[in-house]
């Protein structure tokens, strides 16, 4: 690591003010993803703000019918919220299937969202990386991509998002709340808060320098039946090759969000309409325009027969 | 707001510092980095120097005060500095659970949390749990069922799984509970996934999971 100052905050407008003005200053929560880059020197910041003091750590009933979930809320506390797990199980279902015991406990709602990919190149600091050092290059690409994005990439970048609880947000039409650096808040739709790579893949969302992430909000519970479906190399504690996370009707309709292979969690409202007519007809929808590398073709049908055991098990 | 920097350091120095403008103030702290806070730095990054800042809480009941560089995680803080070479470091990135320790109950890799987050909690490592005269019952249960070989990470096993039983007994889920909105219960295929953040190279997961099997049976 690098030397670096700290400092706790007292509120999230001091927060996001702070982060504004003192250079190379980041927020730290559970610091299970940015201490893991900084032992590795792919972050390096020269100050950080630890938001731990802050007092959003509760999940409150909105006027809507929904809920609003503190951005410092633990995954462990997330998955076990009983409201969760009765109207949002794909929720907690999704949590549940992600890292373990110990990193859930520490794990936050905001950390979690803003995890960096586990691309193996980005992590490896002597090969070039677009998105550690812009305009380096990419070593996946023509390299090991077997885990890596298969639609959504570019010339530039063809990392996955790794987060299981943001598949399920956006299946769940979440929104993201924050304050700005000049204590303006504001609310992103998780479908628009995470970008694509294009040809700037360091930048993952449309956060702005110092903005605070203060909660996630859900919509008021539509019902259905809500299946996480992770399919990964070992049966726990490792990251999905393909997850999707589905909530069906008994109609046939539905909403469906995948994981593992795109760079934010991938949703295509208008394939949703091919879903009364079989997994085949929607994840031919859902991929269409995939572009995947030779190492990993086989996400294109894993992604097929997935969907079809998910509707399967909906049916059931 | 609350500022964990040197006493000696304004916030001018401090703004300094971050912008790696060296100042006499700030030089004045770039002394005695321990090894393993260094072992990583390199040239464009090692012109800033090292920041220290003062935190306290308890580790085995026992009131703790520590003077640390900033860097310093909770693992090599109780390591390296209260010397509590129990809790141990496997990977020292969240991968293996050798560094597992209870805060406030809770059970978190302590290499991934920097100690100067942990203002006034309450820590417990495994020489806090029991000792060779007076073991936890989660202790007992690892010997008597062989829960090791090498036993490197076995201080992390025991302090996971005495954190797991509190876990399903406080009810909270895992990815392999059938019903969310029932209660989770005190199986052998709970105890398995809640303790996949632990790895033993030597494989003893069987005999991990009797010695479990046996404290959670002995409670239920
Ligand atoms: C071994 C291992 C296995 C894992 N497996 C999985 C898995 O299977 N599935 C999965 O989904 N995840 C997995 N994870 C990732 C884990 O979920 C993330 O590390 C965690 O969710 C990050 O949350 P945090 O609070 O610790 O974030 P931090 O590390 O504290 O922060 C992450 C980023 O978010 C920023 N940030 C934090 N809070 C805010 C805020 N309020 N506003 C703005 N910015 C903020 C920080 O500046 C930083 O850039 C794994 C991690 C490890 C180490
Ligand atoms: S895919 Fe993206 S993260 Fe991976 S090496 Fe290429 S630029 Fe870096
Ligand atoms: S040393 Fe902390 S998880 Fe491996
Ligand atoms: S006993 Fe050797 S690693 Fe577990």
């Amino acid at each position: 690591m690098t030397p670096f100052t700290y400092e706790r905050a007292g509120s999230p407008a001091e927060a996001a003010a702070a982060a504004a003005r003192t250079p190379g200053a980041r927020f730290i929560a559970g610091g299970t993803n940015l201490l893991d880059l900084m032992k590795l020197q792919i972050e390096t910041p020269a100050h950080l703000i630890d938001v731990n003091g802050l007092a959003l750590d509760t999940i409150e009933a909105t006027k809507d019918g929904g809920l609003r979930i503190g951005a410092l809320v633990r995954n462990t506390a997330l998955a076990a919220d009983r409201r969760v797990r009765r109207d949002y199980a794909l929720l907690s279902r999704a949590l549940l299937a992600g890292a373990s015991g110990q990193l859930r406990n520490k794990a936050t709602t905001a950390g979690n969202l803003l995890q960096r990919t586990r691309c193996p190149y980005f992590y490896d600091t002597v090969q070039p990386c677009n998105k550690r050092r812009p305009g380096s290059g990419c070593a996946a690409i023509g390299g090991v991509s077997r885990q890596l994005a298969i639609i959504g990439t570019s010339e530039a970048c063809i990392a996955t998002h790794p987060s299981d609880m943001a598949v399920a947000l956006r299946a769940l039409d979440a929104s993201v709340e924050t304050v700005q650096a000049d204590g303006a808040p504001r609310r992103i739709p998780l479908a628009e808060f995470h970008r694509l790579p294009g040809d700037t893949p360091h930048i993952e969302t449309v956060l702005e320098p110092g903005e605070l992430i203060t909660a996630v909000r859900l919509p008021k519970p539509v019902g259905g039946r809500h299946i996480y479906r992770k399919v990964r190399d070992r049966a726990s504690y490792a990251f999905a090759l393909v997850s999707i996370g589905a909530i069906l009707h008994e109609d046939g309709s539905g909403q469906v969000a995948l994981g593992g292979v795109a760079h934010k969690p991938w949703r295509v409202e208008a394939a949703e309409a091919e879903l009364p007519r079989g997994a085949k007809a929607a994840a031919e929808q859902i991929l269409a325009g995939a572009r995947p590398s030779r190492d990993n073709a086989f996400k294109i049908t894993l992604v097929e027969r997935t969907l079809a055991a998910v509707l399967a098990e909906a049916r059931g | 707001m609350q500022k964990l920097v040197p006493s000696s350091l304004s916030r001018r120095d401090l703004l300094a510092a971050s912008t790696a403008s060296l100042t006499g103030a700030v030089l004045a702290q770039a002394e005695d980095a321990s090894p393993e806070e260094t072992a990583h730095a390199d040239a464009g990054t090692a012109m800033r120097p090292p920041i220290r800042a003062q935190v306290s809480f308890t580790v085995n009941d026992r009131p703790r005060e520590l003077d640390l560089d900033t860097r310093t995680t909770l693992l090599d803080a109780l390591r390296e500095h209260l010397h509590l070479t129990g809790t141990k470091k496997g990977c020292d990135h969240g991968q293996c659970g050798a560094c597992t320790v209870l805060v406030g109950g809770v059970r978190i890799n302590s290499c991934l949390t920097l100690a100067v987050m942990h203002q006034g909690d309450a820590i417990i490592t495994i020489e806090g749990l029991g000792t060779p005269e007076n073991m936890h019952r989660m202790q007992t249960a690892f010997v008597k069922h062989d829960g090791y070989q090498c036993g490197y990470c076995t201080p992390g096993q025991i302090c996971s799984a005495v954190a797991v039983i509190g876990e399903i007994e406080a009810g909270i889920p895992s990815h392999v509970t059938p019903d969310l909105t029932g209660t989770p219960e005190l199986v052998a295929e709970e105890i398995r996934e809640r303790m996949s953040g632990n790895i033993c190279r030597c494989g003893a997961y069987s005999n991990i999971v009797d010695a479990i099997t046996e404290v959670a049976g002995s409670r239920a």
